[in-house]
């Protein structure tokens, strides 16, 4: 007789377990066309464009200045936000999330291994911007760059729950269509390629791409702190939708 | 394999209702350590349903599951990695490929199978650069398989393993759910191929409408009733009203007679000694018995409940 199958169940150590979730989530997000697109294509063609010629009336004269930031804002938006929500939402509906539920990854190891996934692909997506950026003439100062990481990990964590949140309530093709028409108007009221609306502080917790790229500008081109406000505003994003998610989150 | 005396299954009383609807009502069974048990019905008898509870996907409405002693949806994260699960329509990323995803699971696991060793056993070698969309809804069931047994668990659920499979692939997968049960591991798979639960299962449980219709090993299921049909080939256009006490007797074409009902070993010695006296030459005799689809669809085609049979 055989003992091919003779029972010895375990599971792996977590480290690994999530080392080998994380690599499948990247490399399947390099693999769609449209995901890459989404996370490159979008942002360095606003750069370029928004950056170098007069296309849009800008509240400064150092165009790069004012867009640079707001592009790296709206990449963040759209990888922890758009991408992750369109993403999550057909893996429920393929049937995916309910076969990660039925092996031994468990919710927060899926739940880390798609954030953490999300942060790897922002670092290397902002080096890009940022490189291109520098490339063309944008000069940003590094005095304060803490902060603006804070507000960045700030600002992504709300865009993940968020994301996994709708996600989560929402059909597949209803979040497909929320996070585009989502990303659509932040990017045109967001203060990425035009100033965006004066709402005071309120408009940092409606508009958190808005704040998210102020805070990139105070920092990265002023040298200076970022506005209390902001960090209440994308505090509070993160908070409210991160909790939301991990309390709606369903395998199916 | 170890575990002692807690049944791999125990199901007391389930209850599933989706709004209005009611999915599983009051349904109990018992899957006892390294035996296989085959979940039978129609589609829409609540066997899924029954297998979500089970797999701690879905709290129940009423009544307690516990898998391996343990709480299947309290207890998921502790259960997962001692179980492999085959869910219907296996869904996983459709742009990986056969052998990423076998892989990939395989890392889970302590102490993983040889992943090329399950490639080569369930034919997918050469679909292991195949991304999942583009393999057949056989091959597809075939990668299920493969990632439901990849951690070598002590229990699996397979449900419907073999949809869609040709058959070939279904004998394959035969093969391997004997050996599982060979070699210590307990399954509880569902099916609506009575010669699968047949060849496959220690204990049947069929399931109509949510309830238990009945349940046993499919030899209790099929012997009830010794011999149900005794066919007779002789000489044609005898008088049978003799032959007809307590049974019934049809001659279905000339010389081909049909005789059921009471037909133990006496009763079968009567018939034939019945067409000796009548001075006719049998030439051919031949006796059919229930096969476990005759049960089943007796059981599954009356619309009246029908009480649990042991």
């Amino acid at each position: 007789m055989s003992s091919t199958f003779a029972p010895a169940p375990g599971r792996a150590p977590m480290r690994t377990i999530l080392g080998k979730q994380i690599r499948m989530e990247l490399l399947l997000t390099a693999r769609r066309g449209e995901a890459v697109v989404l996370a490159m294509g979008v942002p360095l063609l606003v750069l370029l464009g928004a950056g170098l010629f007069d296309v849009t009336n800008l509240p400064t004269d150092d165009r790069l200045g004012y867009v640079v930031p707001g592009v790296l804002a709206l990449t963040v938006m759209s990888t922890a936000f758009t991408g992750q929500a369109i993403t999550t939402g057909y893996e429920r509906s393929y049937g995916v999330l309910k076969r990660l539920g039925a092996s031994p990854l468990t919710r927060p190891g899926l739940l880390i291994a798609k954030t953490a996934a999300v942060f790897a692909l922002i670092v290397l997506q902002v080096l890009v911007l940022a490189l291109v950026g520098i490339a063309v003439g944008w000069r940003p100062e590094a005095g304060a760059l803490l902060p603006a990481i804070g507000v960045t990990v700030l600002a992504a964590g709300g865009y993940t729950g968020l994301a996994l949140l709708l996600a989560s309530v929402l059909k597949p093709e209803t979040t497909t269509g929320a996070a585009t028409l989502i990303y659509v108007v932040m990017l045109s009221v967001g203060g990425i390629m035009f100033a965006a609306p004066d709402l005071g502080v309120a408009g940092w917790f409606l508009l958190p791409l808005a704040a998210h790229a102020e805070a990139l500008r105070e920092t990265l081109m002023h040298n200076g702190s970022v506005p209390i406000g902001i960090w209440a505003a994308l505090l509070t994003w993160a908070v409210v939708w991160l909790t939301a998610a991990a309390r709606s989150f369903k395998w199916e | 394999m170890g575990g002692g005396d807690v049944a791999a299954v125990e199901v007391r009383d389930v209850v599933v209702r989706y709004g209005d609807t009611t999915a599983v009502s009051g349904v109990s069974l018992t899957l006892p350590r390294g035996r296989v048990l085959a979940l039978l019905g129609h589609n829409g008898a609540g066997k899924t349903s029954l297998l979500q509870v089970c797999e701690g996907f879905r709290r129940p409405d009423g009544g307690e599951a516990r898998v391996l002693g343990l709480d299947p949806v309290g207890q998921h994260d502790e259960l997962m990695p001692r179980m492999g699960i085959m869910l219907q329509s296996s869904g996983v990323y459709p742009w990986a490929t056969a052998g990423e995803i076998l892989r990939l699971f395989a890392s889970f696991a302590a102490n993983p199978l040889d992943t090329d060793m399950l490639l080569d056993r369930l034919g997918l070698r050469k679909f292991e650069r195949t991304r999942f969309r583009r393999l057949s809804g056989g091959e597809q069931q075939r990668l299920g398989l493969a990632v439901a047994l990849v951690g070598r668990p002590e229990l699996v659920f397979l449900d419907e393993p073999t949809a869609g499979m040709d058959t070939e692939a279904r004998h394959t997968t035969w093969q391997l759910i004997e050996e599982l049960r060979a070699d210590g591991v307990s399954v509880l798979l569902t099916t609506h191929l009575l010669d699968e639960a047949e060849r496959l299962a220690d204990d049947v449980v069929i399931m109509r409408s949510g309830q238990v219709a009945a349940t046993g090993t499919p030899a209790e299921l099929t012997s009830s009733a010794a011999i149900d049909v005794l066919e007779v080939r002789a000489d044609p256009g005898l008088d049978l009203s003799g032959l007809r006490a307590g049974r019934t007797v049809a001659e279905a074409s000339p010389g081909f007679y049909t005789v059921s009902g009471s037909l133990d070993t006496a009763g079968l010695a009567e018939v034939l000694a019945w067409f000796a006296a009548a001075g006719a030459a049998v030439t051919a005799i031949n006796t059919r018995r229930r096969t476990l689809e005759d049960v089943y669809l007796a059981l599954t085609a009356t619309q009246t409940p029908v009480g649990a049979t042991k």
